[in-house]
């Protein structure tokens, strides 16, 4: 395995003929290959990948431009409709299921020069936070494989630092992207609800489901948010990007910003070397000339509670296409049509997926709606109202990505009430639709990387990576 | 909130046409419990007159003009996974004896 170059010098280095995008796309392959036993990637795309590196090579010999992303192997979750590769979203339901279209960020990427190599394994359907739930195969952390790396794009964020491509695209709904970035010690972007086009992303819950990076350097993701972002027609939840580029990270002066601690985030039930993490790197900005307030939200202590009705409400109905007929899996042996959607639904779908359409199914019940839904939905706009208030004295929130490093494989698989508390710090900004990045800024004592969360107002996803940046420079 | 019953969760399966072995039913009627139990924490909460939010894009009504965009995929792409396809249709079981 060897390192990447910044994904703007590969692209810089591939226009000019110096770097052939064929040979990042082989390099690419080689460390898939050699990173095969931490069970990352469900699907290669070979033949596609080397068919574009040849005629983007040929078409730079040509004196062509090629855009900004030129011969940049990158990885997508397996949850992005992509050509070259089945897309499963690692569940048995979807096994089998070539894409009619491409995503739209999928799009965005090539035409710029980029290629898509591989898929990444995730927790069927995103439904989870360590990638165990997936159908397939458990992805292994890279700092140590007996342990867990985060999910649910718990495959992209091992891809990026086995050094398989210089970037991988995730998908957050709860912190699916932070959560991964955070146990691996990788830099991981949760947009601002509506950034990014979600065409063509099998749908987990749509009022939070956003598409982000994940990469080593906040440079490198800041580049492909940049590529990815803005309006689509295909996607009418999507909103106008900032004008200026992503990649426009000025040199912030630290002593200009108001940061504030979220003390919900700070308390008893987080492991002490997380907490000592984050302390440390906010004295170190503080060092630097940040001001620095502790606030409390509230709010943030029912977030989880209100999540785990929302977004199960919305996983039940999304959920609810797969019926065996259009796509997915169908159960052979059905004679009539409520046997066909049963049976195929009963064999497709894994328990995660079972367990979370029958609890959304429970709260969208006539009797129940009010007093579960309705309620959750009136929580939101509590806690959305707390965070205004947070910004009108502070310009970022911070704290952990969780309260956990990396546990081990295993650990929580039968309880999966444990297992949602691993994101009890991420799903608040879900909820909000706020930008969020996992920024790497330590290791615990068993040597695995602690992420600290910067939380942004919506749309302020470029002043959010100036902070990390400057957080990225502070803790080298 | 008391335990669900082996009757909720199959009537919960149903809803959701899914058909559950005995030992999923068992299994889930201690876990689609607990998760209920801990949601409940919201009750706690006075939230009376609070409006509920269910979408934070600030967007409302997008519109775009009612005409036909070529996007390049074709209807038999959009048929290639489907179960049982003919005539540019997909078909299903019988509905009607």
């Amino acid at each position: 395995m060897s390192r990447w170059l910044s994904i703007a010098d590969i692209a810089e280095k591939v226009q000019s003929g110096e770097l052939k995008a064929t040979a990042m796309v082989e390099q690419a392959f080689k460390s898939i290959e050699q990173c095969q036993k931490y069970d990352a990637i469900i699907a290669t795309i070979p033949e596609r990948a080397k068919r574009r590196a040849q005629e983007l090579d040929g078409r730079i010999a040509l004196g062509e431009q090629t855009g900004r992303l030129s011969g940049v192997p990158f990885i997508a979750k397996d949850n992005f409709l992509t050509f070259g590769s089945e897309t499963t979203a690692a569940s048995n339901i979807l096994r089998g299921f070539e894409a009619p279209y491409q995503s739209t960020v999928i799009e965005r990427l090539e035409a710029e020069g980029a290629i898509c190599v591989a898929k990444a394994n995730l927790d069927a359907f995103a439904h989870g936070g360590s990638t165990e739930n997936s159908d397939f195969m458990v992805t292994k952390n890279p700092h140590d494989a007996s342990r867990v790396p985060g999910g649910s794009s718990g495959g992209s964020a091992a891809a990026v630092m086995l050094d398989m491509a210089p970037f991988a695209l995730g998908t957050d709904t709860g912190g699916s992207i932070r959560l991964p970035a955070s146990f691996t010690g990788a830099v991981g972007l949760k947009p601002t609800y509506g950034l990014v086009s979600r065409s063509g992303v099998v749908a987990m819950a749509s009022s939070t489901d956003v598409v982000g990076p994940l990469a080593r350097t906040v440079e490198d993701a800041a580049l492909v948010l940049d590529v990815i972002s803005g309006r689509d027609l295909l996607d009418g939840t999507t909103v106008n990007r900032d004008p200026e580029p992503y990649t426009n990270l000025d040199r912030a002066t630290v002593s200009e910003f108001k940061i504030g601690i979220i003390k919900e985030y700070m308390g008893e039930g987080v492991d002490h070397d997380v907490r000592e993490q984050i302390q440390s790197t906010v004295e170190a900005l503080q060092k630097a000339g940040a001001d620095i307030q502790e606030l409390s939200l509230p709010s943030l202590d029912l977030a989880l509670a209100a999540y785990y009705i929302i977004v199960p409400a919305e996983i039940s109905s999304n959920l609810s296409r797969y019926d065996g007929q259009r796509y997915g899996f169908s159960h052979p042996d059905a004679t009539n049509l409520d046997q066909s959607y049963n049976w195929s639904r009963s064999e497709g779908f894994g328990r995660e997926a079972k367990r979370r359409i029958m609890i959304g199914t429970y709260v969208l019940s006539s009797g129940y709606y009010d007093a579960y839904y309705k309620k959750a939905q009136q929580l939101r706009t509590k806690l959305i109202e707390e965070f205004n208030k947070a910004f009108k004295s502070v310009d970022f929130l911070v704290g952990p990505i969780a309260p956990m490093t990396a546990f081990k494989i295993g650990e929580n698989t039968n309880d999966p009430l444990k297992m949602y508390l691993a994101d009890a710090m991420t799903v608040g900004v879900s909820l909000a639709g706020l930008p969020a990045i996992s920024v790497p800024v330590g290791l615990d004592r068993n040597s695995l990387p602690v992420g600290m969360q910067l939380i942004g107002q919506q749309r302020t996803d470029r002043k959010l990576f100036s902070l990390a940046k400057e957080i990225e420079r502070l803790v080298k | 909130m008391a335990k669900l019953t082996r009757e909720d969760v199959l009537k919960l399966a149903q809803l959701s046409r899914l058909k559950l072995s005995d030992e999923e039913v068992l299994r889930f009627q201690d876990e689609i419990t607990e998760i209920l139990q801990y949601v409940e924490k919201l009750q706690s909460v006075d939230l009376a007159g609070v409006d509920p939010t269910y979408q934070v894009s600030g967007l409302s009504n997008v519109m775009r003009e009612d005409a036909v965009y070529d996007y390049g995929v074709k209807a038999e792409d959009l048929l290639k996974n489907a179960t049982v396809a003919e005539d540019g249709h997909i078909q299903v079981k019988r509905i009607i004896e």
